[in-house]
């Protein structure tokens, strides 16, 4: 199973995605948080905050072109969830795989590690004494994975939980399965 | 051998210095500049720039040995594409293919910091990290 996801993740990467020059996009990006910092009067809280609303509304636009790419269907578990977002969803969209790791007892809620984080090359935080211990860089990505797993009905709730910008170890993003949401008839519809 | 090196931005604001011995030949990379040029280093490298900006448009080299000379105590000088420059003082005489490959290595570093989107350009270069990595390049080359 898990080696399928690999070689689809792939097949889709080289033949159905268009890729732009990743200096380009990394230096985009960092632009962005570095404005917001300064537009923010460097209150990280704001700026963690800002970011994730950001990838919000990128992921719950983006999982239609990754359904669509990917023609998947539904998952039986969090555990194929897991492997999924990790060897397709970042592989197409960023070419990297993360590690799922960390399962909690009751598998529900896991760890992404991030091996290279495509969004931080270069980057080294402000040494402002306050950087260090609030700004989550790479925030938009925790946006983009809540807005994609609402959109598939899955109440999640995502959050970064180290970074090595921050000088920890490894890089991870935390995923927390709230509940399963029903699908329900919008309002105003009968 | 001691060295006193430092980098100039294109405004010709100091962005960056450091002064440092050799570790070659049993030096433990502590710089004995004496107590008079100590003070005098700022002027001495930045009253090379005049000199520097006479030649920088009459050939293409971008290193420069032997860029001007103050008592005794050489100047080389290494000019990046986005005209910043690096300035080296030293009491060295000789073998510059060393300092040259350092330059070389700091450019690289340079380029790496102005891609961080957290640094303006010409602003003074704080971060610790590349501090550490400039004194391991000394190491290494000085």
């Amino acid at each position: 199973m898990s080696r399928q996801l690999k070689q689809l993740g792939d097949d889709i990467w080289r033949n159905k995605v268009e890729k732009v020059n990743s200096e380009l996009f990394t230096l985009t990006y960092g632009s962005i948080v570095a404005q917001l910092c300064k537009d923010f009067n460097y209150n990280y809280d704001e700026v963690n905050n800002e970011l994730f609303q950001m990838g919000y509304s990128i992921g719950i636009r983006l999982i239609d072109e990754f359904l669509q790419k990917t023609q998947l269907s539904r998952c039986v578990n969090l555990k194929d969830t897991a492997e999924i977002v990790s060897k397709i969803g970042f592989k197409i969209f960023l070419n990297i795989t993360p590690t799922v790791a960390h399962w909690a007892a009751d598998y529900r809620s896991f760890g992404l590690i991030l091996t290279e984080n495509p969004l931080a090359d270069f980057v080294e935080l402000p040494d402002d004494g306050k950087a260090s211990k609030k700004l989550w860089y790479s925030n938009i990505l925790c946006g983009v994975l809540k807005g994609c797993f609402e959109m598939v009905q899955l109440d999640c709730d995502v959050s970064f939980i180290q970074d090595t910008l921050k000088g920890d170890d490894a890089t991870e993003i935390r995923v927390k399965l709230i509940k399963i949401l029903k699908d329900e008839i919008p309002a105003g519809e009968e | 051998m001691s060295y006193y090196f430092s980098i100039i931005g294109n405004n010709d604001a100091p962005l960056y210095e450091l002064e440092i011995g050799t570790y070659h030949q049993s030096g433990d990379g502590t710089p004995h500049l004496p107590k008079e040029i100590h003070q005098l280093e700022q002027f001495i490298v930045n009253s090379s720039l005049d000199i520097l900006q006479d030649i920088q448009f009459k050939n293409n080299a971008i290193f420069t040995k032997n860029l001007d000379n103050f008592y005794g105590y050489q100047i080389f000088s290494y000019l990046t594409q986005g005209n910043a420059k690096f300035i080296i003082l030293t009491d060295l005489k000789s073998h510059d293919e060393s300092l040259r490959q350092f330059l070389i290595e700091i450019n690289e570093l340079y380029v790496k910091t102005l891609l961080n989107p957290f640094y303006t350009v010409n602003n003074p270069i704080t971060s610790s990290g590349f501090d550490t990595r400039v004194r391991l390049l000394a190491r290494k080359y000085l």
